[in-house]
């Protein structure tokens, strides 16, 4: 490996601590300044990241570029090794870009709890870890990133999220420490079974295969419990509608669009090249967990009445495809559930977006109070129309490719998987899309068309008057996308077009690294 | 007299003293007197100016631990090897004199405050400083047991100091009380251990029960010594179930107290043990390798059962010490199964010295909120982040530190002490490593508690007035911070200091 030690990488990734560090010395009275500070950072950040994309050699997207190998903690054989290649640049990317959207959505968009000054450095804290995430080439370095985001959201959920945000923050806590301290294990024993020699995961890769068959199912099992909390997977996923529902909108954001990945992530990166025959064996029953988490999402769906915990529930579906496209083994299957990361992170990001700014004008997400919201807030009824049409796969849009080939992958499972199941899998998977058309519009139909709700037309109603006390200035008038909202939408609502235009775009970027990846898996199954 | 004396004079041959070598020891020792000197004829008013005396021996004694850092590795062995200053020894004894220094940081206005004897109590924690540093390079069974007096006999001392306190007294009394009868033990079993072997050299008796262990195996009295001296060190480090008299002594005794005991006395403790276990116990595998295992087991499962359901902070910390103590025992578990002995002993001193940060950083904290909350009770650090936001983030910083959650301090000591257990592999190790993991998640539980409190909850008495804590405990803080978050991300500071030939070679063994 030709490690160049260029420092782009790390500058990309710790730039957020800077902002971090200037704002801990200022006082968190001057809010507006912290503001600045951090949509700077943030936008610097980014800038790096743009700059990233720019000297990225796309034609050599299946080597690390970038790559830095430095010593650390070299007693136990850990270095710092970071370095991108085609399958995490776009989340690299990505998650730069949904945290400078955030924090620009932040500029009026507080949570209640305020103090935007913890809120911020919290939340490039969990920057750093999620980039860092996305470049670590060594397992003790990803898993310090993995776990660094874990406190920023413990307190984002818990400090500024809903009503029963302290229940909702100790089951995300304790049901991620639950699954890391499983995936911990599982990494030490790889690294014992691969001769004790180093941590990066060059070196894992290719020793990883050498492990005995049975080994290799045991050392997957517990990554697949760490990765599966995280993504989630279907009888891990509990934890997820009440972080997602009690979260702040941009908690909520941040968690759908980057934090889930972290999960799926590792299965691509991780599981399935060191432990091919873990994989192999274990992929029929991720393929199974898979699709019950997308019919299981979808039904959770149909009987939600809250806006936002409907939104939750449909990323346990939505990801449910990305997994069923991993299980499958097959170049076509990993491309897919790539770009439906990519694409679910736009997408319900937006879509918890939108909840955010509905919460904010009606004090409620309850559907049965919503309606009409096309004619109260034209643009804002629309914006949620595309997103509910991008989330249920409208081809045209950036869903549809993450959805549709990960379905058509299921048909023809690589490396002797047994095709019965997938087939059926496949089947049932599709079933699961009319289901997703049918909440997605189900949930559009009843808030957005209609006349809008007596109670939010008239002026100093008392139904709602208690939960609007504080906030005198906006719950007598609903307003329609303000500035700042559309500042930091646009994007989101671009590359999801674009993306669902020119999926080539994506595609190109990621397929050399997964044909390398599937060529890796292919040779350790005998 | 005078002629029998002459007579056997032959027969003895002057020791090697490097001078050099013993400075750290020297400069403690004329700062001792410096102290008690200085301290009698010193005003009543003024006797603030002993902390920052005390404060500079201790700084005084650090010098040359560096200069003997810098110089090189070379390892300087003094009595016919039976005082030994080699890396291992240097770092620990860096690790002591810092934890000194921040300690009188920490006690400073505490003793001005409240008007305790303050020339007395630093002349005490000077003293049992250099028990402790002694303890670092012993490397024979007198000094290590006079090293173990001279470190503890103070602290029953410091324990008791605030003696109008009902609590307080009870905090020594207890202390005492079962700190010596655990040297009764220890000296019991190092008796045997002596009178088995002959020899009081650490590594002789080691040589000598490698001796038996290959022969005829080894006989009742030398099992009964080992199990003996284990114990008598268990007591120290406050092992399950030896370790009654340490909630209810970090309770009582002045916080300050408190935070050395919970660290320094703990981390001598360990010294010692690892010591004898190294080098003269070594071959005895078979004995204390089991007993340690549940040693390790019980201490950290009924420190963070206990720990769990306390609501005084203090008492919580105390409980959460013990469980951290189980976690240091754990790799010397598996210490000669297979090649884990180097990956051991790297972890315990490891262990030792970021949970000294992170855990001195927690009490400096609750010292600062204390002073205005007047409460030791987890409820008194409600929305603390609302109104000092700083020493919140600081707190924050070390309760997650102790929790294990990376890339803060402890979180490597944790991997390291898990790596070894998985190195040495075996059923025994393995179920070892699941236990701790169980307890991990566990003890994340109750740091977690405060930590909601701080962040989460409502104010309690609805008086936000910031906390303004005294320059000399915000330097504790910085200390302790810079500690916990350098070692943390660059651990190969100081794990590369634990290398276990320097242990062993030194010894000419």
């Amino acid at each position: 490996m030709d490690y160049s030690n260029n420092a782009l990488l790390t500058i990309g990734t710790f730039l957020p601590l800077v902002g971090v560090l200037i704002m801990m010395f200022i006082p968190g009275s001057e809010e507006r300044t912290h503001k600045q500070i951090a949509i700077v950072t943030s936008g610097l950040t980014l800038a790096v990241g743009i700059y990233t994309l720019i000297q990225f050699d796309y034609g050599n997207s299946a080597t690390l570029q970038f790559a830095v190998n430095e010593e650390w903690i070299s007693v136990i054989k850990s270095n710092y090794i970071v370095g991108l290649d085609g399958i995490s640049l776009p989340l690299y990317v990505l998650s730069m870009a949904v945290t400078f959207l955030v924090a620009i959505y932040t500029w009026n968009n507080v949570p209640d709890a305020g103090n935007p000054k913890a809120f911020l450095m919290l939340m490039l804290v969990l920057q750093v870890g999620m980039a860092g995430s996305f470049v670590a080439q060594d397992l003790i370095l990803f898993f310090v990133f993995f776990e660094l985001v874990l406190l920023p959201m413990y307190f984002m959920i818990g400090v500024w999220g809903g009503e029963d945000r302290q229940y909702a923050s100790l089951k995300f806590f304790l049901y991620t420490m639950f699954g890391s301290a499983l995936m911990l294990v599982a990494f030490l024993a790889l690294f014992f079974q691969t001769g004790a020699e180093s941590f990066s995961f060059e070196h894992l890769m290719s020793a990883g295969a050498l492990i005995d068959h049975d080994v290799q199912v045991w050392i997957f099992a517990g990554m697949f419990v760490g990765f599966a909390v995280k993504v989630p997977m279907f009888p891990f996923h509990t934890w997820l509608p009440d972080a997602h529902t009690q979260a702040p909108t941009q908690g909520s954001v941040i968690l759908a669009a980057i934090l889930l990945k972290l999960g799926t992530y590792g299965f691509v990166r991780i599981a399935l090249p060191m432990l091919p025959m873990g994989a192999h064996e274990w992929a029929p029953v991720i393929g199974i967990l898979a699709v019950i988490g997308i019919i299981y999402g979808a039904l959770g769906c149909l009987a939600q009445t809250d806006m936002k915990r409907l939104i939750a529930f449909s990323s346990v579906a939505h990801m449910g495809f990305v997994m069923l496209g991993i299980s499958t083994l097959t170049t076509f299957g990993i491309n897919a559930a790539l770009f439906g990361m990519v694409a679910h992170g736009l997408i319900t990001g937006m879509l918890f977006f939108v909840a955010g700014s509905v919460k904010h004008r009606y004090h409620t997400l309850e559907i049965k109070r919503l309606s009409g919201m096309l004619i109260q807030m034209p643009k804002m009824g629309w914006i949620l129309g595309f997103a509910a049409m991008a989330s249920l796969g409208l081809p045209g849009l950036a869903g549809f490719w993450g959805e549709f080939p990960a379905i058509l992958s299921a048909y023809n499972p690589g490396f002797g998987l047994n095709p019965t199941l997938f087939r059926t899998l496949m089947v049932v998977a599709a079933l699961g899309t009319v289901l997703a058309a049918g909440y997605l519009l189900w949930l559009y139909q009843r808030t957005a068309f209609g006349e809008p709700n007596p109670e939010f037309v008239s002026h100093g109603e008392p139904a709602h008057s208690l939960s609007a006390a504080g906030n005198e200035d906006h719950h007598d008038e609903i307003h329609d996308v303000s500035v700042v909202e559309w500042i930091a939408w646009t994007p989101f609502l671009l590359a999801i077009v674009v993306f669902g235009v020119y999926p080539q775009l994506m595609f190109k970027v990621l397929d050399p690294a997964v044909v390398q990846l599937v060529e890796r898996v292919g040779n350790g199954i005998p | 007299m005078i002629a029998t004396l002459l007579a056997q004079a032959p027969d003895w041959i002057r020791p090697h003293v490097d001078w050099h070598a013993l400075a750290p020891e020297l400069v403690l020792v004329v700062g001792i007197n410096l102290v008690l000197l200085i301290d009698l004829w010193l005003e009543d008013t003024k006797k603030w100016m002993m902390a920052s005396l005390t404060g500079f021996i201790l700084l005084g004694a650090f010098i040359p631990v560096v200069t003997l850092a810098v110089i090189g590795d070379d390892v300087r062995s003094m009595f016919f090897d039976r005082y030994v200053v080699d890396q291992y020894a240097l770092v620990l004894k860096a690790l002591f004199l810092l934890i000194g220094y921040v300690i009188v940081l920490m006690s400073q206005n505490e003793l001005e405050e409240g008007g305790y004897y303050q020339g007395e109590f630093y002349l005490m924690l000077l003293v049992s400083v250099l028990g402790m540093v002694m303890m670092a390079s012993s490397r024979d069974l007198v000094s290590v047991f006079v090293a173990l007096e001279l470190l503890s006999i103070p602290a029953y001392m410091m324990a008791a100091w605030r003696k109008r306190d009902a609590k307080s007294n009870e905090a020594g009394v207890k202390y005492y009380l079962l700190g010596v009868f655990a040297s009764g033990v220890l000296l019991y079993g190092m008796s045997y251990l002596y009178g088995t072997t002959g020899t009081t050299k650490l590594t002789e008796i080691g040589a000598r029960l490698a001796e038996a262990d290959a022969g005829a195996g080894l006989i009742a009295m030398q099992v009964i010594a080992v199990v003996f001296v284990i114990v008598g060190f268990s007591f120290k480090v406050s092992a399950v179930p030896f370790h009654t008299w340490a909630p209810d002594t970090y309770e009582g005794a002045p916080l300050p107290v408190t935070a050395f005991l919970s660290v320094a006395s703990k981390a001598a403790g360990f010294v010692g043990l690892v010591s004898m276990l190294y080098l003269a116990m070594y071959a005895a595998d078979g004995v204390y390798e089991p007993f340690i295992w549940v040693l390790a087991a019980l201490t950290m499962t009924v420190g963070n059962v206990v720990a769990l359901r306390q609501t005084n902070i203090v008492r919580m910390l105390a409980y959460s010490s013990i469980s951290q103590g189980g976690f240091i025992l754990m790799p010397l578990a598996v210490l000669a199964t297979g090649d884990a002995a180097e990956s051991a002993l790297k972890a315990v001193v490891i262990y030792l010295l970021i949970y000294a940060f992170s855990n001195l950083g927690a009490f400096a904290v609750i010292m600062a909120v204390s002073r205005k909350t007047q409460s030791g009770e987890i409820s008194s650090f409600g929305g603390l982040m609302s109104y000092a936001p700083g020493l919140g983030l600081l707190m924050t910083l070390f309760l997650a530190s102790l929790a294990g959650i990376p890339p803060l301090g402890i979180w490597i000591a944790k991997l390291q002490a898990f790596k070894t257990l998985l190195d040495a592999g075996g059923g025994a190790a393995y179920t070892l490593a699941v236990i701790a993991a169980v307890n991990t998640v566990i003890a994340a539980a109750y740091y977690m508690k405060v930590l909601r409190e701080m962040w989460m909850k409502p104010v309690p008495d609805g008086d936000v007035t910031p906390i303004n804590p005294p320059q000399p405990i915000w330097a504790a803080l910085g200390i302790c911070a810079a500690g916990t978050i350098v070692l943390g991300i660059l651990p190969g500071l100081v794990l590369r200091f634990a290398d276990l030939s320097d242990l062993t070679n030194a010894l000419g063994g």
